[in-house]
C-alpha cells in the first residue's frame, strides 16, 4: 500500500536569541516541536543546505556561531531514542553542557532568532498498490516526495525497530532481498533533498531488481 | 489545455499528482476568497493563479472583493504602513468608515461568506468581515502577505481585535508572526513559472530588449531588478560595480525598476542614481513600467549575475525570480534573502558593496562555479518557491482545519 503525505509549517509564536533561552524553551516547547525541528523539516522548503542534520545544529552554528555546539548537536540521530521525550532529554543534555562550559552564553542577532516551529501532517492513500518487490523500480521514481518522506523518513518514528516501510516490506521476504536492505540502509536520509534521495533509491532498485536479475 | 496539464511540464508530473490526491479530500468543499483588488498587487497576482488552479481541482472556489471609497483606502494605506512598523496613527473618522465599509461589504456577501467551508479573508483590508458574519459555518483564515513582525503598537492593538476570532492565520514567514489564539501557519511565498514575467523565453527577444537599452550582451553584465528605494541600496550597487570594473574592465550593470507615482522619496532616490551613474556609460538606469514585466523577465535572463543587495527586505521574490532564470544571486544578508540565497550554492550573501564587488570578480573568472550556482539556483526554487508548492500547503492547511488535525492525521 502506497501512502503520501502533505506537511504544514505552524509558528508556536516561541523564540529564542540566546542558549539559556533554547534551553528554558527546549525543555516547554511540545514534543510535536522537537519532531519538526529533527524530521518534518524535511518536507519543507530546505532553506538551509543540509550541512546540519537538525535545525538546532543549524542555529546553534548560523545563529549562536558556536560550532562546537553545532558539532555536538548534529551528531544527536533521532532514531536512537524510543520518542520525542528522550530526544527533548539529550538535546537539553547537551545544551546543558555547553552552558556549564561556556564564560558567557552566547546570543544571536535580533534578526536571527530561532522560532520554535510545529506541524500538522495529513497522511492519506494514493491506492497505488504493489504485491511484487521487482515493481519497486517502476514505482519508486514516479513517487511524490510526500511518500518518499513517508515511507522512507517517517516509518524509521513509526516502527519499534526504526527502519524504512520499503526494508521492511522486502524482509517478510525472507534472505531474497537481503543484498538490496542492507544496500538501503547505505543511504543517509539527511544530507540530501527528498528529491535525490528518490534519485538514489531509484537506482538502486534499478541496480538490484533489473540488471542484477537479468 | 488544462491549467494543471501546463504546470506538470514545469513543475514534474508527481507533483501535480500529489495536488490531486490531496485535493480529492476536499472534493466539493465550498472555498471564498476575499481580498480588495482584482488587478494590480501580489495578491490579485497570486489569486489570479490560485483560484482556477483549485477549480481545476473540483474545489467549488470564489473570488469575491471587498469594495470602498476614498477614505477607505486611505485608512487601509494608513493601517497597512503602520503594521508594517510606521509610527502613524490613524484619525477615528477613518476607522469608523473602516468597518462601516467592511460592514456594508458584510451585507452584500454575507450569504456566500457564511455558507462557505472555508473562508480565506486576504490582509487588513477586509479583515472585519468575520465580525459581520456572526451565522458563519465554515473555518476563516486571516492571511496576512505584509510583513508586522513590529508593528506600530497603538494600530495594531485596535486591529487584532478583527483577526483574534479568526480559527488561523497565515503568514509568509515565522519572523513575521504575532502571537494569536490560533494555529500560526507559515506558508512561504512563490512564483507563477507560467507569468509573462516567468516564462521562457527565445534568445531573440532577450537580444532585442537588451539592443532596444544598448546594452552589449557579448560583454559582462550585472544587474539588480527593484524600486529606487533606499533599503534596496542601490548606490551600493553601483560602488560595487566601480570596484569590480577596475578589475573588470568591461563590466556593465543594469539597475532596472519603477516606483510608484505618489512616493516623493523614490524619486529623490533615483535622481541621486541617475548622478552617481553619470558619468559611466556602461551603468544603465532604466525606470520601466509597471507592465514591463517581459522586459524585466528577459533582462534577468540576458545578465551573468543578478544582485539583490538590499540593506532590509521581507521574502525578495525578485530573488526567487533570478534564481529560476538560472542565476546566481548576490544578496543582502537580510530577512528572506537568506532562506533563498544558499551561501556557495545558489549564490553569495555580502554586507558591503566591497563583499559584493569581491564575489562578482570571483564569479565572473570563476564561469563553471557560475553556471553550476545558477543550475541549483532554478532547482531549489523549482522544489521550494513554484506556485504549485504554495498551492499544496494551503490544500493541507484546509484539510488539516476541516478534520480537525492535531499534529497528524492517516485519511483512507
Amino acid at each position: 500500500m502506497v501512502k503520501d503525505c502533505a506537511v504544514v509549517a505552524i509558528a508556536t509564536g516561541i523564540h529564542v536569541q540566546n542558549l539559556r533561552e533554547l534551553r528554558d524553551k527546549l525543555a516547554a516547547v511540545p514534543a510535536d516541536s522537537i519532531y519538526y525541528h529533527f524530521w518534518g523539516s524535511l518536507l519543507l522548503p530546505r532553506f538551509e543546505e543540509p550541512e546540519f542534520n537538525n535545525d538546532f545544529a543549524a542555529w546553534a552554528y548560523h545563529g549562536l556561531r558556536d560550532p562546537i555546539l553545532a558539532e555536538r548537536l548534529a551528531m544527536i540521530d533521532p532514531t536512537d531514542f524510543t520518542d520525542m521525550e528522550e530526544l527533548r532529554q539529550e538535546l537539553l543534555e547537551v545544551v546543558e553542557e555547553r552552558l556549564y562550559e561556556s564564560e558567557y552564553v552566547p546570543w544571536s542577532k535580533l534578526d536571527q532568532q530561532f522560532h520554535f516551529m510545529r506541524s500538522q501532517i495529513v497522511v492519506f492513500d494514493t491506492h497505488k498498490r504493489i504485491t511484487d518487490p521487482k515493481m519497486l523500480s517502476v514505482l519508486v521514481p514516479s513517487l511524490s516526495t510526500g511518500s518518499i518522506f513517508y515511507h522512507f523518513i517517517d516509518a524509521r518514528r513509526r516502527s519499534p525497530e526504526g527502519v524504512d516501510d520499503l526494508s521492511a516490506w522486502l524482509s517478510q521476504f525472507g534472505d531474497r532481498y537481503a543484498e538490496l536492505i542492507k544496500s538501503i540502509a547505505t543511504i543517509d536520509p539527511y544530507f540530501t533533498t527528498l528529491a535525490e534521495l528518490r534519485q538514489m533509491l531509484s537506482q538502486l532498485f534499478k541496480t538490484h531488481l533489473e540488471e542484477k536479475g537479468r | 489545455m488544462k491549467i494543471l496539464a501546463l504546470y506538470a511540464d514545469v513543475a514534474g508530473r508527481d507533483v501535480i499528482e500529489h495536488l490531486r490526491q490531496l485535493a480529492s479530500l476536499l472534493k466539493g468543499m465550498r472555498v471564498i476568497h476575499v481580498n480588495s483588488t482584482r488587478v494590480g498587487g501580489g495578491v490579485a497576482e497570486i489569486l489570479e493563479k490560485l483560484v482556477p488552479l483549485m477549480q481545476e481541482l473540483e474545489i467549488d472556489t470564489k473570488w469575491e472583493l471587498i469594495r470602498g471609497d476614498e477614505e477607505f483606502l486611505e485608512c487601509t494605506k494608513g493601517l497597512h504602513n503602520a503594521l508594517q512598523g510606521n509610527p502613524k496613527d490613524i484619525p477615528k473618522s477613518l476607522l469608523n468608515v473602516y468597518e462601516k465599509t467592511n460592514a456594508q461589504n458584510a451585507e452584500q456577501l454575507r450569504h456566500e461568506l457564511e455558507e462557505a467551508d472555508i473562508a480565506f479573508i486576504h490582509d487588513p483590508q477586509p479583515a472585519p468581515l468575520l465580525k459581520f458574519c456572526p451565522n458563519r459555518k465554515g473555518k476563516w483564515i486571516w492571511r496576512c502577505h505584509i510583513d508586522i513582525s513590529r508593528p506600530y503598537h497603538p494600530v495594531w492593538r485596535y486591529f487584532r481585535n478583527f483577526v483574534l476570532g479568526y480559527d488561523a492565520s497565515i503568514f509568509s514567514l515565522a519572523d513575521f508572526a504575532q502571537p494569536l489564539p490560533h494555529p500560526l501557519y507559515v506558508i512561504p511565498p512563490s512564483i507563477d513559472p507560467l507569468s509573462e514575467k516567468n516564462v521562457s523565453l527565445d534568445g531573440g527577444e532577450i537580444e532585442s530588449v537588451y539592443e532596444e537599452f544598448g546594452i552589449n550582451l557579448e560583454l559582462p553584465i550585472i544587474l539588480q531588478v527593484s524600486r529606487f528605494d533606499r533599503f534596496k541600496d542601490p548606490l551600493g550597487v553601483i560602488r560595487a560595480h566601480k570596484l569590480a570594473k577596475k578589475f573588470i574592465s568591461s563590466l556593465q550593470l543594469v539597475l532596472a525598476g519603477g516606483g510608484a507615482t505618489d512616493d516623493p522619496e523614490g524619486e529623490v532616490v533615483l535622481k541621486e542614481v541617475q548622478e552617481a551613474a553619470a558619468d559611466d556609460p556602461d551603468i544603465h538606469v532604466l525606470f520601466l513600467p509597471p507592465e514591463a514585466d517581459r522586459t524585466i523577465n528577459a533582462l534577468q535572463r540576458g545578465a551573468d549575475i543578478v544582485l539583490q543587495k538590499s540593506i532590509k527586505e521581507g521574502f525578495g521574490l525578485t530573488v526567487t525570480e533570478a534564481m529560476w532564470k538560472g542565476k546566481p544571486v548576490i544578496g543582502g544578508d537580510v530577512g528572506g534573502i537568506r532562506l533563498q540565497v544558499i551561501n556557495h550554492h545558489t549564490g553569495v550573501r555580502v554586507s558591503t558593496p566591497e563583499g559584493a564587488a569581491l564575489r562578482i570578480r570571483y564569479l565572473l573568472s570563476h564561469q563553471d562555479k557560475l553556471q553550476a550556482m545558477g543550475q541549483k539556483a532554478r532547482e531549489f526554487v523549482r522544489e521550494n518557491f513554484l506556485i504549485t508548492r504554495l498551492l499544496r500547503d494551503h490544500l493541507a492547511l484546509m484539510v488539516a482545519l476541516i478534520y480537525d488535525v492535531e499534529d497528524r492525521i492517516e485519511l483512507d
